[in-house]
């Protein structure tokens, strides 16, 4: 079992129902180190996402606590929040690209919300260096994202992500949908993104359980709105659980 | 099952239902109200977001400009006609006028003007939202740390408060436009006669009651409109859904509120000896 000693989001006993009822997360226990590029794996409905939501946020607890970088966020208010949630950036399973924008006014957005003391040109430099970053070729920049292939709108949205230059990259099922060809090319920009900034905390949630034990350092495996193991991939190429057992023989098969 | 048993039933399937929808209608008035003025708050805080009203305002008010200026025109033709046909009859066609001027500026002019902006410019806000929505995007904002009914909200709702009363002038002059060229050019009444007639009768307070209708119109339509758009759950259907229901829903409350706002504004005009 992991235990870091500096971490950037720790999860302590979260539980969260919407209907009062149910309850889709029933005690998470979780703490993602610092520095690290952690994968979030579990069949559908087991609560990725939402574990995702709670650390960004968007969702609150019904009981626990979600520690983010030292803060507590269940003390902050929603003004609050929505200046916390600069330290982070996120690359959606859709890539999430306004479509009115041009893929460089995409990546300029960030920059023009909270960086209102750059000038403009300096936003674009910025943008055009984030985007040439993550592999997109110039010709592209003033094209709009229905204009671009998937692949490239993976790499607008993670440049997007990248522009405030962000403490933790989370990554929402980001092959999702997509070609092994283009799975491994997002695979590697993943790796290439963590290596290349040297202290960010990468979190990618993931059905891609070969990517996830390729690329993370840890996994953290949920099942049924709990975490079922925690540990680095050779932590689950040795587990006795039955489940863990099966989805590491899926991950090998692929 | 006994008889009074299936009437007990029946009695409590008919009540529940009705007061499932009371709750419903009550809760959802109470949401759009929280989301209203959470919304409109956020407009006096920074970032400013002049920029966004403006780019709305455009949307709303000048690409509207064409089907309000058509519709406004047949609207105060056909109005004129039937009018000058009914009048005839008793040899009151000198009348035509001023009751065309009085019904466009008082209640056809707001209502009309709301119906088709809500239909049009409604319609496009729940739609759009509604797919910024389901594909994630208003998420992407919430996490770029984007108040996103200071971005989204809130410049609509202005600009729809700002465009409906200039809109509803347009649809008042234009109409009555209509009439004159009814009037005057085809069934040939007197133009000094014409113009001296609706110089007496209509004053500038109707004309104010009407915009001031419409404004409230702006409100109601990009209110629902919005909040249907920025809560559409599900995908294409979702959008769908959050769209129609927005641009019913709107339509029905303009007609609705108008009979309410002319009681009001009859009310307050007694209460002040301007009746």
């Amino acid at each position: 079992m992991v235990k870091p000693l500096t971490s950037a989001v720790i999860l302590k006993d979260v539980k969260k129902t919407f209907d009062g009822k149910d309850y889709v997360l029933k005690g998470i226990d979780l703490s993602i180190p610092k520095g690290s590029l952690t994968a979030i794996i579990g069949f559908s409905g087991t609560g990725k996402s939402v574990v995702l939501k709670h650390m960004l946020g968007l969702f609150k607890p019904t009981s626990g606590s979600i520690e983010v970088l030292g803060q507590d966020l269940n003390e902050l208010n929603i003004n609050q929040l929505t200046l916390f949630r600069q330290k982070f950036g996120v690359l959606f399973q859709s890539a999430a690209l306004f479509d009115d924008m041009t893929v460089l006014e995409n990546v300029c957005f960030p920059l023009t919300e909270h960086r209102r003391d750059l000038t403009k040109v300096r936003m674009a430099e910025i943008a055009e260096e984030k985007l040439l970053e993550v592999g997109l070729e110039k010709k592209h920049f003033g094209k709009l994202p229905s204009e671009i292939s998937g692949g490239m709108q993976k790499r607008t949205g993670l440049a997007r992500a990248l522009a405030l230059d962000p403490d933790i990259l989370i990554y929402d099922e980001p092959t999702t949908g997509l070609d092994p060809i283009l799975t491994e090319m997002v695979d590697d920009l993943i790796v290439k993104t963590h290596k290349h900034r040297q202290g960010i905390t990468s979190i990618m949630v993931s059905h891609d359980l070969y990517a996830a034990f390729r690329i993370a350092d840890y996994v953290a495996m949920l099942d049924a709105g709990r975490v079922l193991l925690y540990g680095t991939p050779d932590d689950f190429y040795n587990s006795n659980i039955e489940l863990v057992k099966k989805f590491v023989a899926k991950g090998m098969k692929h | 099952m006994s008889l009074v048993q299936r009437t007990a039933d029946f009695i409590d399937d008919v009540f529940g239902g009705m007061i499932g929808r009371v709750k419903f209608f009550i809760s959802e008035t109470g949401q759009m109200a929280l989301f209203f003025s959470s919304s409109m708050r956020l407009l006096f805080t920074q970032p400013s977001r002049f920029s966004e009203v403006i780019k709305h305002m455009e949307f709303i008010g000048v690409q509207s400009l064409g089907i309000i200026s058509l519709t406004s025109l047949f609207t105060g033709l056909a109005l004129s006609f039937q009018v000058y046909l009914g009048f005839k009859i008793v040899n009151a066609v000198n009348l035509v006028g001023p009751t065309v001027a009085l019904g466009i500026t008082r209640e056809l002019g707001p209502v009309l003007t709301g119906l088709i902006v809500a239909a049009r410019a409604g319609g496009a806000m729940a739609a759009r939202l509604g797919t910024m929505r389901v594909n994630e995007q208003i998420d992407a904002l919430d996490v770029m740390g984007v108040n996103t009914r200071q971005y989204l909200i809130a410049p609509r709702i202005l600009a729809a408060i700002l465009c409906m009363p200039m809109l509803t002038a347009l649809f008042d002059f234009v109409a009555m436009v209509g009439c004159w060229f009814l009037c005057v050019k085809l069934v040939e009444l007197d133009q000094a006669v014409f113009l001296q007639r609706i110089n007496e009768t209509v004053e500038i307070r109707h004309v104010i009651e009407g915009l001031i209708k419409s404004a409230v119109f702006g409100v109601v339509f990009s209110l629902v409109c919005t909040f249907r758009g920025f809560f559409t759950k599900g995908g294409a259907k979702g959008v769908g859904e959050a769209t129609n229901r927005g641009v019913v829903v709107s339509m029905v409350l303009i007609i609705v509120l108008d009979y309410f706002l002319t009681n009001i504004i009859r009310i307050y005009y007694v209460a002040t000896g301007r009746a």
